[in-house]
């Protein structure tokens, strides 16, 4: 393509997306009626395995074990309730229309296949913002305590990339909320006994028997133990790969260990260099930092985004005229203006800092700024609207944001790429589903702000429970034993990678590599990325995994809980990851969405696509230890919204 | 501020180190920008530099939100800054040359299972046991469909915004869960979504409550005090109605 040689083999799989065929509104509903049913009495026979208890993993266990399936659900934390979704705060996006200000399923669906930049999969995309209702009405009636008008009704927010107010929220709990929804609804089923909750306890392998996946090997975090599982069919709910870049918005323990242990066995990773840059976070305080804590994009309904106007202007905020500020968002977007997408508020604020405009002691921030909403609404409003978010910030920052301006600064925060699903969210791996951020399917190159809750919503609760009956009616599933060859494989080759990590007895601690990898990977596969870039962090990273297994301290025994051996393993994999990342972003020579790459720019600085070669999904394929994984190809077809260069000026 | 000096006294149990003891560390060149665990984390990393296990303590989100983080700190869970987590405590409360205790929570219903980790699965059981809607997927009206007035929508989110860390009981002399399950029963009292069980949800929690080795409520709130969502002992109060109304009306037995 475009002459430049080629460095990954291009495979000639042919990926079956399995769309099913029909006008756009009605493929759903085709796909559901055409889809074979499991009796309700043959529910209790088949078991699903689903790892991860967040809202995708938390909705599809409660869901199925609803409707009679034997579950067992797995999470690393010490409750299901700890998923990371928790830490969403601004909000729920669904085509209500409440608000009666021109939204419909239809205009959800256009604003997200034109957030994402082109590069989702349409029908996948019209089938969100179709579901995108149900979930409202059933997080109501489980009692979520959505924010409501004074007349009892819902209440609705703005979002970055829609011109509509579609948000539904709590506070700035919203994540929690729901999750805790999901969670609840979930334990009422292992009251009933149809789910068996496995708290800590991490999945390693995927167990693959006569090319389906048929389990699972897990590790007990508390004993150590290596435990075997078996199932009829097993989902993925496990989350990002954020955390590959060290610093970003994820929890600690957010990692990607099970869909990249997946994609070792077969499973296709599509799109790993749509990685998500959050415009609004605390921006970075010193070398001891274990994570970046994010500022709802809500904040930016009523917070102006600014820097001073000249360069190298180090008098405080409360010292600048407005006539020296540059409300850069407003002037650049004027039809969007602080509401842009994520990733062209991220590039924005990466530009007034490289020209040297950015605050802070390092320079590399800009201010979020409240004083003009304050005198407009009142602190009492704004604080209704965002106390909690203000005082998350005060207690890092020791700022008070009711009286100075927030500094804020990019971070990663989602990734949009991973597993390659069909349609049904099945993976390459027949029986193999992959659920919410951990699939690829529905943002594109890059996702709209309360799109996240949505999709790992719509995915557990609606998606998931609907496909999977058309899976297990159809495949022939021959009871498999624990003591089946490829149960037995799948253990030693988990414990062998246990052993070696414990055999190195280096000197240095897994963390100091991730943080290496993850500097590495912010600064060449970050916001900016370019081929020389690209290329040297490719030369680097095998570098860094051959130190890694030369030096690497994990001290203790498997045999017990062993949290640095847990974090160790998962290091071990982000140092491969993170070249698959990299080798992504190099072959993909256009910029899209998050995936910026310099050379290809418009003359004011947006993104330039290259629909001619690049309307596809890369979906790669391992191709074992040491060799190049295989670029293939999904093309996207366009039928219903036309592509065109996204402009929110 | 300059960086500090620190000692820390540990609890360590398990693995080498046994049925459990304080263990001290030196905690040196702390920066007062650092949050506490990072100042553990980074205890830590001269540990495992040296080939020595490092001190086991759970968290996750770092950002007080996901109940995960779970530490005595000077004898305060969560620490001394009110409506917070631990993760969200910062050096710059400490000064260069304090000794700092940590522990992990106590109570019989959180047995340790290593240093500062405890297993609070018995919190899980109690919403099993009622802590819940009964809605189906798919089975549910319009989101509009019933107004809730606003006041009971905020209120309901008061007592909805409970992290489920357990400081209520570490903090409790009697190791009571009722701030917990106070906050749950209230929420889903308070909207009318939650009325049709509301007799029956409050006989079963209340019940395993006392099942699970929780003790009694004697209205000392030092749960409300150590709470970092700051729920308040009104929402025991609602418990307490909501269970007396049951027995009186014989709903949901």
């Amino acid at each position: 393509m475009n002459g430049a040689p080629r460095i990954a083999p291009a495979g000639t799989r042919q990926l079956e997306a399995r769309i099913p065929s029909g006008p756009i509104p009605e493929k759903w509903d085709r796909c559901k009626f055409d889809s074979k049913l499991v009796n309700p009495a043959n529910r209790r026979k088949f078991t699903v395995i689903i790892v991860g208890t967040g809202l995708a993993g938390g909705a599809a266990a409660a869901t199925l074990g609803e409707a009679g399936y034997h579950v067992l659900s797995f999470c690393i934390q010490d409750s299901p309730r700890r998923a990371h979704s928790i830490a969403a705060q601004g909000g729920i996006n669904a085509a209500k229309n409440y608000r009666n200000d021109g939204d419909s399923v239809t205009r959800l669906f256009y604003d997200t296949v034109k957030g994402g930049d082109y590069r989702a999969r349409e029908a996948n995309v019209h089938r969100l913002a179709e579901v995108s209702v149900s979930i409202i009405d059933q997080c109501v009636a489980q009692g979520v305590p959505f924010a409501r008008e004074y007349g009892g009704l819902l209440d609705n927010r703005s979002f970055g990339g829609a011109q509509v107010s579609r948000t539904f929220y709590a506070r700035g709990q919203t994540g929690q909320q729901l999750l805790l929804g999901a969670y609840q609804a979930m334990m009422r089923q292992v009251g009933a006994g149809t789910v068996k909750m496995f708290p800590r306890y991490e999945m390693l392998d995927v167990v693959v028997v006569d090319g389906r996946a048929r389990g699972i090997i897990a590790r007990n975090l508390v004993t150590g133990t290596i435990e075997r599982f078996q199932a009829d069919a097993v989902l993925l709910a496990t989350g990002g790969y954020g955390n590959a870049y060290f610093l970003s918005t994820n929890a600690v323990n957010s990692n990607a260990t099970a869909i990249w242990r997946a994609y070792k066995r077969g499973a296709l990773f599509a799109n790993p260099c749509f990685t998500q840059i959050h415009p609004t976070c605390i921006p970075v305080s010193g070398d001891h930092q274990s994570k970046l804590t994010l500022m709802s994009e809500s904040l930016r309904n009523d917070g102006r985004v600014w820097v001073p106007h000249a360069a190298g202007d180090r008098r405080p905020a409360a010292q600048i005229p407005e006539g020296e500020r540059d409300y850069y968002l407003e002037r650049r977007y004027p039809a969007f203006g602080n509401l842009v997408p994520r990733d062209v508020a991220s590039r924005a604020a990466k530009a007034v800092c490289d020209e040297g405009r950015g605050v802070g002691e390092t320079g590399l921030s800009v201010y979020l700024d409240f004083a003009e909403s304050i005198g407009r609404l009142g602190e009492d409003v704004i604080r209704e609207r965002y106390g909690n978010l203000f005082q998350m910030y005060e207690k890092i920052t020791d700022e008070n944001p009711y009286k100075a301006p927030m500094r804020i600064y990019p971070a990663i925060h989602y990734t949009m790429g991973g597993l390659w699903v069909d349609y049904n969210l099945m993976s390459t791996i027949p029986g193999l589903f992959v659920l919410g951020e951990a699939n690829f399917s529905d943002h594109g190159a890059n996702r709209l702000g309360a799109s996240a809750l949505m999709q790992g919503l719509a995915d557990g609760y609606f998606v998931a429970p609907a496909t999977l009956p058309n899976y297990l009616a159809g495949a022939s599933l021959p009871k498999v034993g624990a003591d089946h060859d490829a149960f037995r494989e799948a253990e030693a080759s988990v414990t062998k990678k246990i052993d070696r990590l414990l055999s190195v007895k280096g000197r240095t601690t897994p963390r100091e590599i991730h943080r290496t990898l993850g500097k590495l990977l912010w600064d060449n596969v970050g916001m900016g990325r370019t081929e020389p870039k690209l290329n040297d962090a490719l030369a680097r990273i095998p570098h860094l995994r051959e130190e890694f297994w030369a030096t690497v301290s994990v001290p203790g025994s498997g045999a017990e809980m062993s949290q640095v051996l847990e974090y160790a393993g998962r290091v071990a994999d982000y140092l491969e990851l993170g070249e698959l990342i990299a080798l992504d972003a190099l072959e993909r020579r256009e910029s899209c969405g998050g995936h910026f790459r310099e050379e290809y720019q418009t003359p004011d600085n947006e993104a330039l696509r290259d629909d001619e070669s690049f309307t596809h999904v890369a979906a790669w394929e391992y191709a074992g230890d040491g060799a190049l994984p295989v670029r293939n190809v999904e093309p996207l077809a366009f039928e219903s919204v036309k592509p065109s260069q996204r402009s929110y000026k | 501020m300059a960086n500090m000096n620190l000692t820390l006294q540990v609890w360590r149990q398990g693995g080498s180190f046994g049925d459990g003891r304080m263990v001290p560390y030196d905690a040196a060149d702390v920066s007062p920008d650092m949050s506490f665990l990072e100042m553990l984390d980074v205890v830590n990393e001269r540990l495992i530099a040296a080939g020595e296990p490092p001190i086991v303590f759970d968290s996750d989100c770092r950002e007080g939100i996901c109940g995960m983080c779970s530490l005595v700190v000077n004898g305060v869970p969560h620490g001394p800054d009110r409506g917070s987590t631990v993760c969200q405590l910062h050096m710059r409360r400490f000064k260069d040359g304090d000794t700092i205790t940590i522990e992990p929570w106590r109570a019989a219903a959180f047995p340790v299972r290593r240093d500062l980790v405890v297993d609070r699965g018995a919190f899980d059981r109690l919403i099993a046991s009622g802590g819940y809607v009964s809605v189906n997927t798919g089975s549910a009206p319009d989101g509009n469909a019933i107004p809730i007035p606003k006041d009971l929508a905020e209120a309901a989110m008061d007592a909805a915004a409970c992290i489920g860390c357990g400081a209520c009981v570490a903090a409790c002399k009697n190791a009571s869960a009722s701030l917990f399950v106070g906050a749950k029963v209230s929420q889903l009292a308070l909207l009318p979504q939650g009325h049709p069980e509301r007799a029956a949800r409050a006989r079963a929690m209340v019940a395993l409550m006392d099942n699970l080795g929780f003790g009694n409520c004697s209205n000392e709130a030092e749960c409300e005090a150590v709470c970092p969502k700051e729920i308040s002992i009104a929402t025991i109060a609602r418990m307490r109605r909501e269970y007396i109304r049951a027995l009186v009306t014989g709903a949901g037995r």
